[in-house]
């Protein structure tokens, strides 16, 4: 192994979240685990999505939802964890370049979006009958989706000075534009106003190019949810980069 | 050689405040630096200009030659902060605290000297404890073992002993001290002001963000301070006699210059029929040097 600034913190990070493996892993796919009992008791036999029966349909949102929440909270609650308890300046004082510090804060982000994500799928993929269509899609998109996630968390764990402020970041802009994308539903059922509504949420796009891999269909060509959710990544990384650089609420 | 640390002109204000103003300042390497002031001088945020944690309005910092903001990673190599906040991460246990510190600075096989820290700092029987298990004695001991790591030749402490135990400081003189006779530079602030005599061989003192004083140690408690010649009498001393000297308690103080003052004071006050019923004489401080500076005071007897 390679030690550097980088290796470390990415390191360090993913020993953070697996040091308390019960909240951070397990909670959260218990949390999955639920929304599928009671989802697909309630739905299945009465909708099918593509085909597909609902359950099965569902299991692949709620991996994604997964991967994308757990990947935000990573990077948010260990900074501002780190900034309010004053322990930030262990990674300040170092020599570790604002690419570094970003590098690995997004990429542990990532694990633990694989790892609950994984959780998630080993516990619900008893439910329903789950095919693997095209498997390189839900690579793609989950690494693409968790770096995104990541990379907001970042960027709320360095803008929020207190808890209460990343609470509204997650209740007010992550928690909705989760909950309203897809994973519970085929956006072609809404409403036309809600389908145009759904069609500006780039979380919809990261779940249906996610659910084509398992399926090979979706409501979206995987193309067109690729270029949407790259170019989301692309502005969100160029935008905390410039933050980080700047040294923003971290170096006054 | 380049200086150990150079700063020159370096001003930061946060709102109106105007934290640092133009400070200058040149270490050597293998110094032993007082920096010292009240609360709210500056003293921490010059250092976390150091540390870059910090970004200064104007002026340049330097660490053994390099710039801390445009050769940031080699500046950082070279230094250590001992932070004055007692901070800790609650994760990890004191050993993968160090071992983490020293993967931040490139370094992997750290153990024998992490082991050596350890022991040097009374941490040993810690190691494997906890960081939120130790008490605050314990958590500042770990502080100092994190900014150690790699081994800077450059070592600033922030009010290290600050709300800390005889024992400890103790210990972390002793550690200091050897680091210091085996080269390194070592900067520390406190508002324990015997330590800072003791310990330092040059102190600058900072006022609302400006070095007031800048000196030997041994030159500051000369040109400020002066010795006094302290006695209790069983009769009242003449007037003619207490001019320059200053009551407490039933104790007077006649400041003195030179020792050949002392034998003519005494002389004159038997002649005034006064007994002597105590005696002693006062060394200069840093402390009374200290309260002149900050009020202003010019060098030499007090007024
Ligand atoms: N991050 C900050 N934001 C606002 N004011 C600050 C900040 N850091 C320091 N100050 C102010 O700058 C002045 C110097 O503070 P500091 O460097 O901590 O002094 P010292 O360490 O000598 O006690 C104080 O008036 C302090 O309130
Ligand atoms: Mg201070």
């Amino acid at each position: 192994m390679s030690y550097g600034g980088f290796s470390t913190l990415l390191y360090k990070e993913v020993l953070r979240f697996w040091k308390v493996a019960s909240q951070t892993v397990a909670a959260p796919v218990l949390t999955a685990l639920l929304y599928l009992l009671i989802f697909s008791h309630v739905l299945e036999g009465h909708v099918k999505v593509h085909g597909v029966a609902y359950t099965a349909f569902l299991i692949p949102g709620l991996v994604m939802m997964s991967v994308l929440q757990n990947a935000f909270a990573n990077s948010s609650s260990s900074l501002i964890q780190s900034k309010v308890t004053g322990n930030i300046v262990f990674i300040l004082l170092p020599p570790i370049s604002y690419l570094e510090f970003f590098a690995a804060y997004v990429l542990a982000s990532v694990v633990r979006g694989f790892v609950v994500g994984t959780g998630v799928l080993l516990a619900t993929f008893w439910f329903a009958p789950l095919t693997f269509a095209e498997p390189v899609w839900i690579l793609v998109f989950a690494l693409m989706g968790g770096a995104i996630l990541g990379s907001l968390g970042v960027i709320a764990g360095i803008w929020a000075d207190k808890f209460d402020q990343l609470a509204a970041f997650q209740n007010f802009l992550i928690m909705p534009l989760t909950f309203l994308s897809g994973v519970f539903y085929s956006i072609n059922s809404l409403p036309p106003f809600w389908q145009r509504v759904s069609h500006w949420n780039p979380v919809f796009y990261m779940i249906d190019g996610f659910r084509h891999g398992f399926f090979g269909v979706s409501d979206a060509s995987p193309w067109l949810s690729l270029s949407v959710v790259g170019a989301c990544l692309a502005l969100l990384t160029a935008f905390t980069l410039n933050l980080l650089k700047r040294g923003y609420k971290l170096r006054a | 050689m380049s200086a150990a640390i150079r700063i020159q002109q370096v001003s930061k204000s946060f709102g109106n405040v105007q934290a640092l103003d133009r400070v200058d300042l040149e270490i050597q390497p293998g110094e032993f630096f007082g920096l010292l002031g009240p609360n709210g001088a500056g003293k921490t945020t010059l250092i976390s200009a150091l540390a870059g944690l910090v970004r200064p309005d104007a002026g340049s910092l330097r660490v053994m030659g390099h710039d801390v903001q445009a050769d940031y990673r080699a500046a950082r190599r070279l230094l250590g902060v001992v932070p004055q906040e007692l901070v800790f991460d609650p994760f990890f246990t004191v050993r993968e605290s160090l071992k983490i510190q020293s993967g931040y600075f490139g370094i992997g096989d750290n153990e024998s000297w992490i082991d050596e820290i350890l022991e040097n700092l009374g941490l040993t029987t810690k190691a494997n404890a906890n960081m939120r298990m130790l008490s605050g004695g314990m958590k500042r001991r770990v502080l100092v073992a994190q900014a150690l790591v790699h081994r800077p030749p450059v070592i600033v402490l922030d009010e290290p002993t600050a709300g800390v135990d005889v024992e400890l400081r103790q210990t972390l003189w002793h550690f200091i001290r050897r680091l210091n006779e085996a080269g390194h530079t070592i900067v520390l602030t406190t508002h324990y002001l015997e330590e800072a005599e003791n310990l330092c061989t040059r102190i600058a003192m900072l006022k609302a963000g400006r070095v007031v004083a800048l000196d030997t140690t041994a030159n500051l408690l000369r040109r400020f301070s002066v010795h006094s010649l302290r006695l209790r009498t069983d009769g009242a001393m003449p007037a003619s006699l207490t001019r320059g000297a200053a009551e407490n308690g039933g104790w007077w103080s006649f400041p003195f210059d030179s020792f050949d003052e002392v034998e003519p004071l005494l002389a004159s006050i038997r002649a005034a029929g006064c007994g002597i019923g105590d005696l002693e004489i006062g060394k200069p401080d840093l402390e009374e040097v200290f309260v002149r500076v900050m009020q202003g005071q010019q060098e030499g007897r007090a007024s």
